[in-house]
């Protein structure tokens, strides 16, 4: 208790560092996931092609190179961003190339009677994705976006590694203050159990309110 | 009542649909062999065939859902157009009935019969809302406007189909074997909705089996086998005194049993 009390500013800021970096990174990637999964289903090559490129490049390099590059490398090659940013745009990216596969799953589980009947009212492609595919589509894939989402929130851990303040750094902080390193992990722990369990809550809720519709 | 001949077709100078040397094919398969139809201003035609003979692919060409390999289709004298955003304009003024229904699952009954007017003509919702409510009434589903499609029977759904397709005031109205996935207790219901429409004056093209239909209220039936259009008649000629052996082959199938 001494370890999580005796460092409680510690422990809420850097949690509050993790929430930030979570939020920014949750919405970025879900918008720039659907994007993509939209270009994959594009009836326009060179969008599908694109949208195939970006998720095999990000999702099959592991995050700590992402985080890498972004932080040692985006600000020699371009220009200067605070870390804060830098770890927000890279767990995007990275992100979103799962959120688009996980859309597009759900994509193929819309019938194409649907697509077919909104074609058929004079709907255009975007629109018939927009108004008809994409809104069913992600109700239907709810449970594997959540893990996705959550899988994000533990990766926000991975920033601790170029100095954005968060909660995976918060043992390192306890530590230099001489106290145990093993009960502030211990600590940390908990801390993302407990954050994880409103998006669960929010998962079901969502699940519940939809299912009437499917 | 089967004989009267379709009304305006002779004022009207273009065919509300003409199809000309329409081909299709599915790999080797020719399920479309040198279409030629024309269905006037007002006029119902209903398409029987076996299975395989290529009608529910016709039905599907004259709004391009299925995109052919030669020939050409017009909608109220225009051609129309490759995939994308003229194509789609002139989509909205045809109507379209499926055999699954197709209601959007995600939407309400109501939203389903608003989402189209508001997003594709324009009209504002409170104009949308209040012609889809009489829609609803018109097709006898008024109370369950705030209902979702899966919490329907498959009689209800497809009259929900009927007045979502009506809500874009279509010039023409395609049915793709609309009472083919129903329980034999909710086709009526359907068909009572369909032959209203055909005494309204709407131009209608109905792929089917259901004779009675066909009897009833078409102007011309068109019989299919194996991509052509075999025969081209009045409903009365085609039950009666059908030309073909084909047909022949077919009705003694169906009225027989």
């Amino acid at each position: 208790m001494d370890v999580l009390f005796g460092n409680l500013g510690e422990f809420l800021t850097r949690f509050g560092g993790t929430i930030g970096l979570f939020v920014c990174s949750a919405i970025a990637s879900l918008i720039l996931g659907v994007i993509l999964a939209a270009m994959r289903v594009s009836p326009v090559p060179a969008m599908r092609a694109t949208g195939t490129v970006y998720v095999t490049l990000l999702r099959n390099t592991p995050l700590t190179l992402v985080l890498f590059f972004f932080a040692l490398g985006f600000t020699k090659l371009f220009f200067y961003l605070p870390f804060f940013l830098l770890a927000v745009i890279g767990l995007s990216l990275y992100t979103a190339a799962f959120v688009c596969e996980t859309v597009r799953g759900g994509i193929s589980t819309v019938s194409e009677g649907q697509a077919e009947a909104a074609r058929a009212l004079g709907f255009g492609f975007t629109q018939t994705l927009t108004l008809v595919v994409l809104p069913q589509a992600v109700r239907s894939v709810m449970p594997p976006l959540t893990s996705v989402q959550i899988a994000l929130l533990k990766n926000t851990t991975v920033a601790a590694g170029f100095s954005v303040f968060e909660a995976g750094g918060f043992y390192r902080a306890v530590n230099e203050r001489g106290g145990s390193t093993l009960v502030a992990l211990l600590w940390v722990a908990l801390g993302f159990i407990v954050l994880v369990i409103p998006l669960t809550v929010l998962q079901r809720r969502l699940e519940k309110r939809w299912s009437v519709a499917r | 009542m089967s004989d009267q001949s379709a009304p305006g077709a002779a004022s009207s100078s273009a065919p509300m649909v003409r199809m000309a040397g329409v081909n299709k094919n599915f790999g080797d398969l020719h399920v479309l062999k040198d279409i030629d139809l024309e269905v006037a201003r007002g006029e119902v035609v209903v398409v029987l065939g076996p299975s395989g003979s290529g009608k529910s692919t016709l039905c599907r060409a004259i709004n391009r859902l299925e995109p052919i390999d030669g020939g050409t289709v017009e909608i109220d004298g225009t051609p129309l157009p490759e995939e994308g955003k003229d194509l789609a304009k002139l989509r909205a003024d045809v109507g379209m009935v499926f055999q699954q229904f197709n209601l959007f699952a995600h939407l309400t009954i109501l939203d389903n019969v608003v989402l189209a007017p508001t997003r594709v003509r324009g009209v504002s919702k409170a104009e949308a809302q209040e012609r889809a409510h009489a829609l609803l009434d018109r097709v006898g589903i008024a109370e369950q406007a705030q209902k979702y499609p899966a919490q329907l029977s498959g009689g209800q759904q497809q009259r929900v189909a009927i007045a979502r397709a009506l809500a874009m005031e279509p010039k023409v109205m395609l049915f793709d074997e609309p009472t083919s996935a129903l329980d034999p207790e909710m086709v009526g219901e359907v068909i009572e909705v369909m032959a209203g429409l055909a005494k309204d004056g709407m131009t209608m093209v109905v792929v089917t089996h259901e004779m009675g239909f066909a009897r009833r209220a078409a102007h011309r039936v068109v019989f299919m086998a194996d991509g052509e259009i075999v025969e081209d008649t009045t409903p009365d000629s085609f039950f009666s005194r059908p030309a073909t052996e084909r047909a022949r082959d077919f009705l003694g199938k169906i009225l027989t049993h």
